[in-house]
């Protein structure tokens, strides 16, 4: 039998979670649940793999396999099926959302483990795997925009999960409308490709933007614009980056696989799909990688200045998805998702080894209060350690190290990029050594300032030690060619995605010259970090952290003030067009309706109840009008 | 000459049972006031038929003397119960219609 | 025959259930209920047996019945069954059942009377969707119109005075207009034929003079207008949706605006297709702004149910932008959203009308944190909140963007800054739970949750609702005929793209010639 034909499995089977999870409710018990929320994401992983293993060898003869469940519309032109398509590229991002998934919904059930929500978390944790799956492997646009609109469902539910306090409440507020926005955009791209390419499969529309669209004309910039927009909301880059990290009210687990790991990745996807597009828009393609560097540099100074360790993942993770768009930016396809993959690996890591530090301090999150943990939670130190070091990007040993340096070897040789954007790049990394590092130090050295509750048992720890494994091993997929020459990634991936242009004539020299900057850089961070930050050489991180320029820090500490700028621009505009108003309309016929029942005031008062003044303006009437037809008589 | 004066005749009745009609404060001299003016009306018509030579003027009166009828039955017993519902026959203490 | 049974069940219904109720007020709900499920099956039924699903080029009216009435005046008794007539019914039936499910509990006095006018709006409206003669067709629009006065009026809250005096002028002055410009097309076909008529076929032929028929035209959507409701004209609804009792709530939102729509799609456009297609961009605009204003107002509310009253505004706006969009594919959307929105607006109101059955008020300050107490209430609000929002894989998603995908091409502008709705109707529907579900908890004593009849009837709207969102085709392939027909009778096909983006392209979309 074709293994590739249970492709239709991989979303359902989280799907029919969710719904068993929904319908059986309260019947459940506490394991039930556990294991019909894990083991459906288990099992989703599980087909996964036979599929990979199925799909991968077929690989050199054809390229993509197409599923047709059934036709969703057809009507006046516009044809949709619900239909998957798996290739290369939705084959990586798969694994990653059930591999990584089922390790953070196995995680889960230790960390929940307690909560009055339990039922309901699992149940939109597996919605959202769901409708991730489906995101990834829509076939057409549509289809692809139901999952996009899921996913972000999911993490408003998930952000909300706590709903009793308002303030989460407000962030996952937050997160869908502002994802929304660029929702919104990324609908009008869609208008856009079907009025004028006249089809939604995303293979056809990109073949067709060739063929109609010239390079750098007016529509396809609108279309590549557009649909950047959508990713920048999803992957809260830089206008619209603002909603991910209050979006760290939800539990950790959920920062861990919705925004970390797969959800805020979904925009890369996206571009790296519709690279078609893209190629046609060079301008907006370094848009791209412009706005990339600039987020990937705020973000990591935003990341220096937080108390809370949630927060400074959040930024971080901006930062890291900032390379991510750097690489698309300068058309290293591949680059940018390995550095998805490593990411994913060793960002739920991070996530899941703070979730772990916070569970046993009782869920404390400022990192002022935290310190010397290292003895009483060994564990996690050490995978929180490896995450650290692979975030930096510590030489050769660490899968952060071979993604972030191919990135970067990229912008140097791209012929679309440009010097700055590298120097920007490695300021960024040096910037992640440092910020990874404080959190490593103010965390787990120094003195206990709180007594941590025990370590928390082997839920928790097996996909804490398997993430590490894969965070320290996943970057040996694809070494550089001075380091070995593995290409295996990057060949996986020419299957779907162009090979990145760079300019031959670059030799191994200079890549290695780039290579050791860039490893300088990130071990310059983590120096720094020792030097601001290990207790003993200064006194607290507080007194590092004042030591900056105030005005500087005042900033910094306002997080940009982005914040402030749209609740003055945009919040309370609205909120103060929409309280003081009213319905303007209604005025109107208010007014009318006043102007009547003024005039029927005055009008009223003839109407006394007497009836001789009746029977007087009776015959005052008789005679006026008497008086009027003798009068109009003679003419 | 006989109409000129019949109908100088009708119009001094109209007038006085409209003044009748403004001036008295009690429904039944009111109502009376009304007959006047019907019967003045009246008048008028059986002078201009007899000024034509036509029926009409009579067939009109014998209308107004049924229609008079008519309403002095429904009038009456209107006032009827206004003097025991409300104890007085005044027109101007009965002003519940006020606007 | 078969076409006036439709009618004549829930007509012949109403006094039964008036006058059954002095025994058995049990017997009297039991009889409306009957009621709607006959109707509902026969309606069905009559479309099954009649279609010809194999002919390859499908008729539009799958129905027709034809008898003479008043032959010196040109009208007839003349009703007819098409696609869009048959969804409509089918959705009158549904929230007829809903209706009565929610006024179970609610309505405590003079319940027969209370049926009699239910069944009875119920039988207009369903006139209305059928009617093919347009002297009946505004014998129905009125018979739909006093029965809902008397439910607002009687039933109704607080305010009941105020909203049903204002619903009953709007309507009438929009229907005074709608009759004024009925006659003046009969009178037209007089001066053409010789002989008034009132039958829309008779119509459909009739020529008419370019300036005549902009004012009809205009006549027509003013009258239809104020039901749908179109922005300047729609200050009735949120009053009156508001202070109706949960059951006429459920019938104004999800069926009497629909006459609305219909009216114009049956009418207003075919009758005069140029005069709408000059007029296109105009109501478009007023569409958009419908949709923002409905949307920003609808945020502004602490009253649930005027909550959703001013979204269902900021819905029937894409409805609107559809119907003008003169193209199939808009219309497809169109005439979805109608559906949807009946489904998730009726359901909404009746959500609002087991909250405040509850918590005895609808001010949402005076809500907060019901989830733990009501999870099943809860979640089933925020199923059709999002629904609201148009997520993706429910029916609204699929109306709101076939509309908007259709009328792109003609309107770009106007489209794009329709979408923008999207953003605000996340803003709105986000705060319908923020405000009642999450946050602290305002109600400390225990609520009861959602069981029984209540629930069954809202799982199955949520059924309805996932069912059309992801196999829309079931509807679409019951009014593509009638749409076809719309789409043929247009002067020209606006589906070139013109305006500001017109000018950008170097060659004409490729779709576009095909057509």
């Amino acid at each position: 039998m074709n293994t590739l034909q249970l492709l239709w499995l991989i979303p359902a089977l989280p799907l029919a979670g969710y719904l068993v999870l929904l319908i059986l409710g309260k019947r459940l018990s506490h394991r039930q649940i556990s294991w019909i929320g894990t083991g459906s994401v288990g099992a989703a992983a599980v087909v996964t793999g036979l599929v990979a293993s199925d799909f991968i060898p077929q690989l050199s003869h054809r390229t993509s396999y197409r599923q047709v469940l059934w036709t969703w519309i057809n009507t006046s032109g516009l044809t949709a099926e619900v239909a998957w398509h798996l290739d290369a590229l939705s084959l990586l991002m798969l694994l990653v959302v059930t591999g990584i998934g089922f390790l953070i919904h196995l995680y889960s059930t230790g960390y929940m483990s307690g909560d009055d929500g339990y039922r309901r978390f699992f149940a939109y944790m597996n919605l959202f795997v769901a409708a991730m799956v489906t995101l990834v492997l829509a076939d057409n646009l549509l289809l692809f925009y139901v999952g996009w609109e899921g996913v972000g469902l999911c993490s408003y539910l998930l952000i909300g999960f706590w709903y009793r306090n308002p303030e989460n409440g407000a962030a996952a507020q937050k997160a869908f409308i502002v994802t929304r926005i660029g929702d919104t955009a990324l609908a009008i791209g869609l208008f856009v490709i079907y009025s004028y390419l006249g089809t939604l499969s995303m293979h056809e529309a990109s073949l067709r933007a060739a063929d109609t669209w010239p390079v750098g004309s007016t529509l396809v910039t609108a279309v590549a614009a557009l649909l950047l927009f959508g990713a920048l909301g999803k992957s809260a880059q830089l206008p619209l980056h603002v909603w991910l990290p209050d979006a760290m009210a939800g539990p950790t687990p959920v920062s861990a696989l919705i925004h970390a790991a797969t959800m805020v990745t979904a925009g890369v996807y996206l571009i790296a799909r519709m690279h078609g597009i893209f190629a046609l828009a060079p301008a907006v393609q370094f848009a791209v990688a412009v706005i990339g560097v600039l987020t990937l540099l705020l973000a990591a100074v935003n990341a220096l200045m937080q108390r809370d360790i949630k927060r400074v993942l959040a930024y971080s993770t901006i930062s890291q998805i900032g390379y991510m768009f750097l690489a698309l930016g300068v058309g290293a396809w591949s680059a940018a998702l390995f550095h998805f993959l490593t990411h994913a690996c060793f960002k739920a890591l991070l996530f899941l080894a703070a979730g772990s530090v916070i569970l046993s301090l009782h869920h404390e999150q400022d990192m002022l209060r935290m310190g010397g943990l290292r003895r009483s939670l060994p564990l996690t130190f050490w995978t929180f350690l490896i995450g650290a070091a692979a975030l930096s990007g510590v030489p050769f040993i660490t899968s952060g190290f071979y993604s972030k340096d191919w990135i970067l070897w990229s912008v140097w040789s791209s012929p679309f990029s440009h010097h700055w954007l590298w120097i920007g790049g490695l300021i960024g990394t040096m910037l992640t050594g440092l910020y990874s590092f404080r959190m490593v130090f103010m965390v787990f050295f120094g003195e206990q300032r709180i007594k941590p509750g025990p370590e928390a048992g082997p839920a928790v720890s097996i996909p804490l030690v398997l993430l590490a494994l894969l965070a320290m091993t996943v970057g040996f997929l694809e070494l550089p060619r001075t380091l070995g020459d593995v290409p295996l990634f990057s060949h996986y991936l020419t299957h779907t995605l162009p090979n990145q242009a760079s300019a031959p004539e670059m030799d191994a020299g200079e890549e290695v010259r780039t290579q050791v900057t860039a490893g300088f850089m990130a071990v310059l961070g983590i120096g720094l970090a020792f030097v601001s930050f290990f207790p003993g050489t200064v006194r607290s991180g507080r007194s590092a952290l004042l030591s900056w320029h105030y005005n500087v820090a005042e900033l910094w500490l306002r997080e940009w003030g982005f914040d402030q700028a749209y609740d003055r621009l945009f919040v309370r505009p609205w909120l103060s067009f929409t309280s003081t108003t009213g319905d303007a309309i209604d005025r109107v016929y208010q007014g009318f309706v006043e102007a009547i029942s003024m005039a029927h005031e005055h009008i009223v008062r003839t109407q006394t109840g007497l009836v001789r003044w009746y029977a007087a303006t009776l015959a005052v009437g008789a005679l006026v009008l008497l008086g009027f037809v003798i009068g109009w008589q003679p003419r | 000459m006989l109409t000129t004066h019949a109908l100088i005749l009708a119009m001094v009745l109209f007038c006085l049972g409209l003044v009748g009609l403004l001036m008295r404060r009690n429904i039944i001299y009111m109502l009376l006031s009304v007959e006047i003016m019907l019967n003045a009306a009246s008048l008028a018509f059986i002078a201009a038929g007899a000024r034509w030579n036509q029926a009409d003027g009579q067939i009109m009166y014998l209308l107004i003397l049924t229609l008079a009828a008519a309403e002095v039955s429904v009038a009456l017993g209107i006032v009827l119960q206004i003097s025991s519902r409300f104890q007085t026959l005044d027109a101007d203490a009965l002003s519940e219609m006020k606007g | 025959m078969i076409l006036w049974l439709l009618i004549i069940i829930p007509f012949l219904a109403a006094p039964l259930a008036w006058w059954t109720a002095r025994r058995s007020q049990l017997l009297t709900v039991w009889i409306a209920l009957c009621a709607f499920i006959i109707d509902g099956l026969l309606s069905v039924i009559v479309w099954l047996w009649y279609r010809v699903p194999s002919d390859p080029t499908p008729q539009q009216w799958i129905l027709d019945s034809h008898t003479p009435w008043i032959p010196q005046w040109g009208i007839d008794l003349h009703l007819g069954l098409d696609g869009i007539s048959f969804v409509l019914i089918v959705l009158t039936n549904v929230l007829g059942l809903v209706a009565v499910v929610s006024s179970w509990k609610e309505i405590r006095e003079r319940q027969g009377f209370y049926y009699f006018n239910l069944l009875l709006v119920m039988s207009g409206v369903i006139g209305v969707f059928l009617a093919l003669d347009l002297f009946l067709f505004f014998l129905f629009w009125e018979v739909m119109l006093l029965p809902m006065y008397l439910i607002v009026a009687v039933w109704g809250h607080e305010n009941r005075r105020y909203a049903s005096f204002k619903f009953f002028l709007f309507t009438q002055a929009g229907s005074l207009v709608l009759l004024v410009a009925i006659a003046t097309l009969a009178l037209l076909h007089q001066d053409a034929t010789g002989t008034p008529s009132f039958d829309y076929h008779d119509l459909l032929e009739l020529s008419i003079s370019p300036s005549s028929a902009w004012w009809l035209m205009l006549a027509f959507f003013v009258g239809f207008g104020v039901k749908l409701p179109v922005v300047p004209l729609h200050t009735w609804l949120p009053d009156t949706h508001t202070e109706a009792p949960t059951g006429g709530s459920v019938i104004l939102a999800g069926l009497l605006l629909k006459t609305g729509a219909y009216g114009l799609l049956r009418f207003a456009i075919p009758l005069f297709p140029e005069a709408a297609q000059a007029f296109a961009p105009v109501a478009m605009a007023l569409g958009v702004i419908g949709v923002l204003y409905g949307a920003a107002l609808a945020f502004a509310q602490t009253d649930y149910k005027r909550l959703v009253a001013y979204s269902s505004i900021s819905h029937l706006g894409f409805a609107l932008i559809g119907i003008f969009a003169m193209n199939k594919l808009a219309l497809q959307g169109a005439v979805m959203q109608l559906i949807a929105h009946g489904v998730s607006s009726a359901a909404l109101f009746m959500l609002a009308g087991v909250l405040q059955d509850r918590l005895h008020t609808r001010d949402m300050r005076r809500m907060g944190g019901l989830w733990a107490s009501v999870p099943r209430l809860a979640s089933i609000t925020l199923f059709f909140a999002v629904a609201s929002l148009g997520l993706p894989g429910l029916a609204n998603f699929i109306g709101e963007f076939l509309v908007l995908f259709g009328s792109f091409g003609a309107h770009p502008w106007l489209t794009a800054s329709a979408a923008t709705g999207m953003i605000a109707a996340a803003i709105y529907s986000l705060a319908l739970i923020q405000r009642t579900f999450h946050g602290p908890l305002a109600v400390d004593r225990q609520l009861p949750d959602l069981s029984g009849t209540p629930l069954a009837v809202l799982i199955s709207m949520m059924i309805i609702l996932v069912w059309l969102g992801w196999y829309p085709m079931v509807l679409f392939s019951a009014t593509e005929p009638t749409l076809e027909f719309l789409h043929h009778l247009e002067p020209s096909m606006p589906n070139m793209p013109n305006g500001d983006l017109s000018a950008l392209t170097l060659q004409p979309p490729p779709h576009a010639s095909a057509q």
